[in-house]
Order: structure tokens, then C-alpha cells, then sequence
């Protein structure tokens, strides 16, 4: 079983990275880019423990380590 | 009295801070190994700087799960007095010993320099006797020192005295172009709501000897030396 864990920054935390991509884009002349917002994003292998207990582990996985609630947000996606 | 300073994989300032403490202060101290879980014998923790577990994940976030920190958790709780510096205030944090988070500076570039630091509150075993409205004179040295917490958190930090320093000009204004980082309100350490628990991004340990450009950092380790006398350590 596979998982997919996105984390990025809440709305409303500055994202210096973003901003610095954003206008690198800006000077490569590629237009039409209004935000960069920089994320993680995390491949996991699982054993089969069944989908609700993997999300279960998971979501547990992402408060305690994988993200920080104070300034992130996280979305999972289990595979298979 | 003895002071425990931390060992985490990729500290690098706890030498530093071993130190001032024992060849400045001349205070005892020693060294404490991360997956150690107690800190029997000590009356004071020092989380010190550097780059623990190369700071995979985010700044702090391996650390926090070191055996060492429940022991700092009990510690704490029992209103014993702890100061976590640079890394250290950043694995308090992550550890939910003090509230918020650190982000990337908001230059994106990695600042060390001397700043000065404009004293917010004398309750904290470390700026016991350090009247309110001082200036010192502390050098930083990080890339992930722009302190975030949301609106609700810094009010409740600045009713509850919580705002230990803020980054300031030399006069001791509070101004933008004082703040080396895109902090939250200038804020470059912060306390728990009982006052023993202290985080700063500055390094005292990098200046308490006036042959390293200043002394001022002296100042921190000498209140937590009366502070921890007055209780009879």
C-alpha cells in the first residue's frame, strides 16, 4: 500500500521561497503566474493494514511529525 | 549547582555554551547525551544551537523525539529553569514547550550578525534583574529564525508577559529594519506562561566574554546563577 502526503504552508504564512520563485519566473518572461507556494510532499510504503487504519496511522503521522499543524497544513492520498 | 547542556546528533554551540557556563560563569555543568532519560542532578537545562539531525524535516523536528526531551518535559513541568538557543528555542517548539513555529528568514538568506535586543520582562530565571527596557547587545546566526504564530497567539503572548525580547535598533526603538529576520512583532525570544521555559533565536553563550565583541550575553547565565541561589541550589 502507498501513500501520498502533501504538506504546505497554511494560508495567510509568508512564504519567502515562493515569493523568490515567483520572480524568478517573473524574469524568465513566463506570464501569467499570480503565486508560488512551496510545499513537501512525501511517498510512503505501507503494510496492508486496511484503508481507515492507514489513514488512521497516517493522519497521526502528520500531526506528530511529518507536519506542523502551527504553521502547515497536510493532505493524505492512500493508493491501492 | 549544575547546569545540564544538552547533545543532540549535529549540535554545534554546545561547547560554546559548556563554556561559558563552566570557564566564564564558573558555574558546574555537563554534558547530557540525548538518548539519555533523565536529568537527575541538574538544576538547569541548556538546549543549545546547531543543526540537529541536519535539520531533515523541519528545524527541531527529530529532536523533539530524542528521549532526552521527555526529561526536559518533566523538568519543566517541575519549574525548573530552561533556556533553548538558536536550534534549542526551535526544538522547543516544535517539542510544544512554547507556542509557534519558526519559517525561512524573511531575506531568504542565512543572517549572522550582532543585533541588539531590547528586554521585555524580568520573570524568567534568566532575566531575573534585567529591568525591563535594556539593550543588549547578542549576535544570531540562522536561516530559519522568523518567528510565526497567529494573531490569537501573539495577543495571548504579549497579555500573559510572555515576549521576552525584541529585536531593536542600538537607541532600543522596536523597528523594521532592526528585525534581522521578518519575526512576528520584532519578537526574538519568548517564555512559557509560568516563566521558567525560555527561547531565544540570539546566542548569549557567542558573547559573554568582552574579547568576543561583547559581554552582554554574561548577563543571562548570571541571573539563572542568583536566580537558582535565591533557591537555595
Amino acid at each position: 500500500m502507498k501513500a501520498k502526503i502533501y504538506v504546505t504552508l497554511k494560508k495567510g504564512v509568508l512564504d519567502p521561497q515562493g515569493k523568490a520563485i515567483l520572480s524568478s519566473l517573473s524574469h524568465l518572461g513566463i506570464a501569467g503566474v499570480d503565486d508560488v507556494r512551496v510545499g513537501k510532499y512525501m511517498e510512503l510504503s505501507l503494510r496492508d493494514v486496511g484503508r481507515e487504519e492507514a489513514q488512521r496511522r497516517l493522519d497521526e503521522a502528520c500531526r506528530r511529525l511529518l507536519a506542523n499543524t502551527v504553521i502547515e497544513d497536510y493532505r493524505i492520498e492512500i493508493e491501492g | 549547582m549544575k547546569t545540564a547542556v544538552l547533545v543532540f546528533p549535529g549540535s554545534n554551540c554546545d561547547h560554546d555554551a559548556y563554556h561559558a557556563l563552566k570557564h566564564v560563569i564558573g558555574v558546574d555543568a555537563g554534558f547530557v547525551w540525548h538518548k539519555q532519560s533523565s536529568l537527575e542532578g541538574f538544576d538547569a537545562v541548556v538546549i543549545p544551537g546547531g543543526f540537529t539531525y541536519g535539520d531533515y524535516l523541519r528545524t527541531g523536528a527529530m529532536a523533539k523525539l530524542s528521549p532526552v526531551m521527555a526529561a526536559v518535559r518533566r523538568f519543566a513541568e517541575g519549574g525548573g529553569p530552561v533556556i533553548g538557543i538558536c536550534n534549542g528555542f526551535q526544538i522547543l517548539l516544535e517539542s510544544g514547550l512554547l507556542p509557534g513555529a519558526m519559517i525561512v528568514n524573511e531575506s531568504l538568506r542565512f543572517v549572522c550578525d550582532y543585533v541588539h535586543l531590547k528586554a521585555e520582562t524580568g520573570r524568567t530565571p534568566f532575566t531575573a534583574g534585567i529591568a525591563p527596557g535594556t539593550i543588549l547587545k547578542i549576535p544570531v546566526a540562522h536561516y530559519q529564525g522568523n518567528y510565526y504564530a497567529d494573531d490569537g497567539t501573539l495577543d495571548a503572548l504579549e497579555k500573559k508577559g510572555q515576549v521576552v525580547f525584541r529585536y531593536c535598533a542600538p537607541s532600543g526603538n522596536v523597528t523594521p529594519e532592526a528585525n534581522p529576520n521578518g519575526s512576528a512583532r520584532n519578537i526574538a525570544g519568548i517564555c512559557n506562561e509560568e516563566g521558567n521555559v525560555l527561547g531565544m533565536m540570539p546566542h548569549p553563550e557567542r558573547c559573554a566574554e568582552a574579547q568576543l565583541g561583547s559581554a552582554d550575553g554574561r548577563r543571562l547565565f548570571d541571573a539563572m546563577v542568583a536566580w537558582l541561589k535565591e533557591k537555595g541550589k
